[in-house]
């Protein structure tokens, strides 16, 4: 069909768009006027409307199965239910990165509707440099990885999705993930765009703030799904690995949350500017390293479907240009910044650059552990693992301390505060965590080991992000109405940072718990068998042959039940995809309140029976309830009036009208 | 030997699957097998990506599993195993790598990050302090935060304000 040949022609054009986009913001900069400033608007808007026609001409040949796109016929099909053959789309190296551009473009879009209360100068070099990316990944899809190449005859048959992927979460975690990556793009253009024109205040964290904040919840829960992904996809019961991939992912993360916190100092007292702004291009250069590590097959793995090192070798300089570009950039502008406001040592300024030190540090040490072993290898030939033992030490050891912290940095006034009247404050939830983590810890004792310092963190982050609400209703001090009166009356930023840092509290105490408590028991199951795994009682019911649309799978059903109550049935599979001959597994997983039964199969045995493997995970769904706490915190806060389009002009006006 | 090695691996990784540790490994010891485990966790399966012998399926890492509980039984402490598997399989099947030689860098970045960085925070904060005492805030940079503080109250109080018909 023709539609291809006119996503293909669309693309083209947003290339072609983007780079006049690019050539009239410098001109626009230079000399500055509202013809120049409302074309570089328009143009981003068209940008995203060229790239959306694009892709939606790609997504119609594959989910009608048109298998003379070569992308289709290698990555789907006819068989394929209707939400994996859209999928699929993505499902490969060149849709994926068609993706990545749709949602740059995306953002640049957004910003330029959504920033017009933006100096115009301002908006217009935010708008240039966000052009400027993606005419560097349009050229890079266009000319290395072009997703509408035709094949010169039409196969009747796809070679079909790798099954792994042939799942409801690659709908869903690849395109939150890249909205998180790829918006802090639009941190980065902000910071060049300040760079260039030297103008940082506190007016930019504000404009900032938004922005980075709706990365943040994207790529929270985009890493959150894919560690749910992993977990019930692979077969093992790991929710988190420290592949090298997961990683890439991680690192913007740590910088993302550190921005978010620095971004807050300077918005509020003015101080932290350089950081801020450098914090804003690491995290955006760390996301473009991951698309790097992940789309160049530097590594390989399940995420980089194809591998061709031409790509690798682009996309390695794509990534230096910017990185170094933005490097060089700030070394040349940063010192003619001023410093801002000042602060003591003990003060919440200090909390957050005591947070900033440490999710810094932690990033360091992931990165590290992520890139030594390639570096090693390519300079020395050497060859090393660096695999999860090394990153639980050094990265669980940065977070012991930085746990400590985050509920003192909701208590300590700006400018200057007192650590013994903080503590004062926090005293009840101190009392009542450290009693909490006694009784369970010792509820479940099994040795000295670092569990109860876990669990104690755990519970302190959770319950000294509540006390923060509780001191300021004036929770039991005054009456229940007056209290409750107060709290609906709480700035909504109030709000959000309690439930983030409940959020992270919670997926701390998962992670403890599913770590130290969770047991494994291996053993040959015949169907009718029934045995006794750590407190559930689990029966193998039967086991059959199923046919699926595109697969045949083996079913085995277990009815599982913790000692003395109902019974939850389970289904564990094992698939074999015929036009890859290529085998899955399906965990079969059943909840019980936050604890989950996991139940994985192997092969039959010659006595007719079947292995079986079976985790018990004590509370491991907290792990992701954490999350998604975080995320619909960090949501709440952008309802927030003050980031509605108009507020930061409205605020320096009254100020200034104050003054006068 | 580096070449047969990859290419063990080209074959082995697409030998289909079976799960990790099989009912028929498991020692019957359970303090000895629990120490096999926390072994194998650390130990690399050479023909996967980034997956621990105990983690893995593959044939290989079976094979290695076995080794490392023949040699528990044997009577070796786990230094011993570990010694013994790197001797064959070289330090590329250790997940946590020693920390020795062309490892330092390795372990010592990021203390090393930390501690610059600690120390750059402490200087910056030293020198602005001393410019502070210099040179306190202007009476009109003092009017001015008073206003922005006031400002922003006002707003806050609106925002209750505006909240309160719709309660």
């Amino acid at each position: 069909m023709l539609s291809i040949e006119l996503g293909h022609f669309a693309l083209i054009l947003a290339f072609a768009l983007s780079l006049v986009q690019v050539g009239v913001s410098a001109y626009a900069w230079q000399r500055p006027n509202e013809g120049a400033f409302s074309f570089v608007r328009h143009a981003g808007v068209m940008q995203f409307v060229l790239v959306l026609l694009s892709f939606a001409a790609l997504t119609f040949a594959f989910v009608t199965s048109d298998f003379s796109l070569k992308l289709a016929y290698e990555h789907s099909h006819s068989l394929q239910p209707t939400l994996y053959k859209f999928t699929s789309v993505w499902g490969n190296h060149e849709g994926s990165l068609l993706l990545w551009v749709l949602i740059l473009t995306l953002f640049g879009a957004a910003v330029a509707v959504g920033g017009a209360n933006l100096p115009k100068a301002s908006h217009n070099l935010v708008l240039g440099t966000q052009g400027f990316l993606t005419f560097a990944f349009i050229g890079f899809t266009i000319f290395t990885s072009n997703p509408f190449e035709r094949l010169p005859e039409m196969p009747l048959e796809g070679r079909d999705l790798n099954p792994i992927l042939q799942d409801i979460g690659l709908a869903i975690h690849p395109p939150l993930l890249y909205l998180g990556y790829v918006g802090f793009s639009v941190c980065f253009s902000f910071a060049i765009a300040a760079l260039i024109s030297g103008k940082i205040d506190a007016a930019w964290a504000r404009w900032v703030r938004p922005w980075t904040m709706l990365s943040w919840i994207f790529l929270t829960l985009g890493i959150a799904m894919g560690s749910y992904w992993a977990y019930y996809e692979l077969g093992w019961g790991g929710w988190w690995f420290w592949d090298p991939v997961e990683n890439a992912s991680f690192m913007p993360w740590l910088t993302g949350t550190a921005l978010l916190h620095s971004a807050l100092v300077m918005e509020k007292r003015g101080a932290l500017k350089i950081w801020t702004i450098l914090l804003a291009i690491i995290t955006f250069s760390l996301s473009l390293l991951g698309t790097f590590l992940v789309r160049s097959g530097i590594l390989t793995s399940v995420h980089s479907f194809a591998t061709d090192p031409s790509r690798g070798l682009v996309i390695l300089g794509m990534l230096t240009f910017f990185i170094c570009g933005a490097f060089i950039l700030f070394a040349w502008r940063a010192p003619t910044l001023k410093a801002g406001g000042l602060f003591s040592p003990i003060s919440r300024e200090a909390a957050l650059v005591f947070n900033n030190l440490f999710l810094a540090t932690a990033t360091i040490a992931v990165l590290v552990g992520t890139l030594y072993p390639l570096v090693l290898d390519a300079f020395t030939g050497i060859k090393i693992s660096v695999g999860a033992p090394f990153f639980d030490l050094t990265f669980g050891a940065l977070m012991v301390p930085l746990l400590l912290v985050v509920p003192f940095g909701p208590f300590l006034p700006w400018k200057r505060a007192s650590i013994a009247q903080a503590s004062k404050r926090l005293f009840g939830a101190i009392v009542l965590s450290l009693i909490l983590a006694i009784i369970v810890a010792a509820y479940l004792w099994e040795g000295f080991t670092l569990t109860p310092l876990g669990i104690l963190l755990g519970f302190w982050v959770i319950i000294g992000a509540l006390a923060d609400l509780v001191e300021r209703s004036k929770l039991f001090k005054v009456s229940p109405s007056v209290s409750l009166r107060r709290l609906a009356g709480l700035p909504k930023n109030v709000w959000s940072t309690s439930f983030a840092h409940m959020g992270l509290g919670l997926t701390v105490l998962g992670v403890v718990f599913v770590t130290a408590f969770e047991t494994e028991t291996i053993t040959t199951m015949q169907p009718g068998d029934q045995i006794e795994a750590h407190g559930y009682s689990v029966r193998f019911v039967n086991e059959q042959n199923v046919p699926g649309p595109n697969f045949t799978s083996e079913t085995a059903t277990f009815a599982v039940a913790p000692v003395g109550k109902r019974e939850n049935l389970v289904a564990s599979e094992k698939r074999n995809y015929p036009a890859r001959q290529m085998p899955t597994t399906e965990a079969g997983i059943t909840t019980f309140g936050l604890s989950q039964v996991y139940i994985s199969i192997g092969d039959r045995v010659e006595d007719n029976g079947r292995v079986v493997r079976i985790w018990t995970k004590p509370w491991i769904l907290l792990i992701w309830i954490g999350t998604v706490v975080m995320a619909l915190a960090g949501t709440y806060s952008l309802t927030d009036r003050k980031y509605r389009i108009a507020a930061p002009n409205l605020v320096r006006k009254q100020a200034l009208g104050a003054t006068k | 030997m580096n070449r047969i090695l990859m290419i063990l691996i080209l074959i082995v990784s697409f030998v289909p699957q079976a799960i990790a540790v099989q009912p028929d490994e498991v020692l019957d010891d359970p303090a000895l097998e629990e120490r096999a485990r926390d072994i194998s966790a650390g130990l690399r399966c050479l023909v996967c990506q980034n997956q621990s012998i105990d983690d893995s399926d593959a044939d290989l890492a079976r094979d290695l599993r076995i080794v490392v509980r023949e040699r528990l039984v044997a009577g070796d402490s786990d230094e011993e195993v570990l010694d013994y598997v790197v001797d064959r399989y070289g330090e590329f099947v250790l997940l946590k790598p020693t920390f020795s030689g062309h490892n330092l860098v390795l372990w010592i970045a990021a203390p090393l990050v930390f501690v610059i960085g600690l120390v750059m925070v402490f200087s910056v904060s030293m020198r602005q302090r001393k410019l502070s005492t210099a040179a306190g805030m202007t009476p009109e940079e003092e009017q001015m935060l008073a206003a922005l503080a006031e400002s922003e109250n006002d707003h806050a109080d609106k925002d209750q304000a505006s909240r309160k018909p719709t309660d």
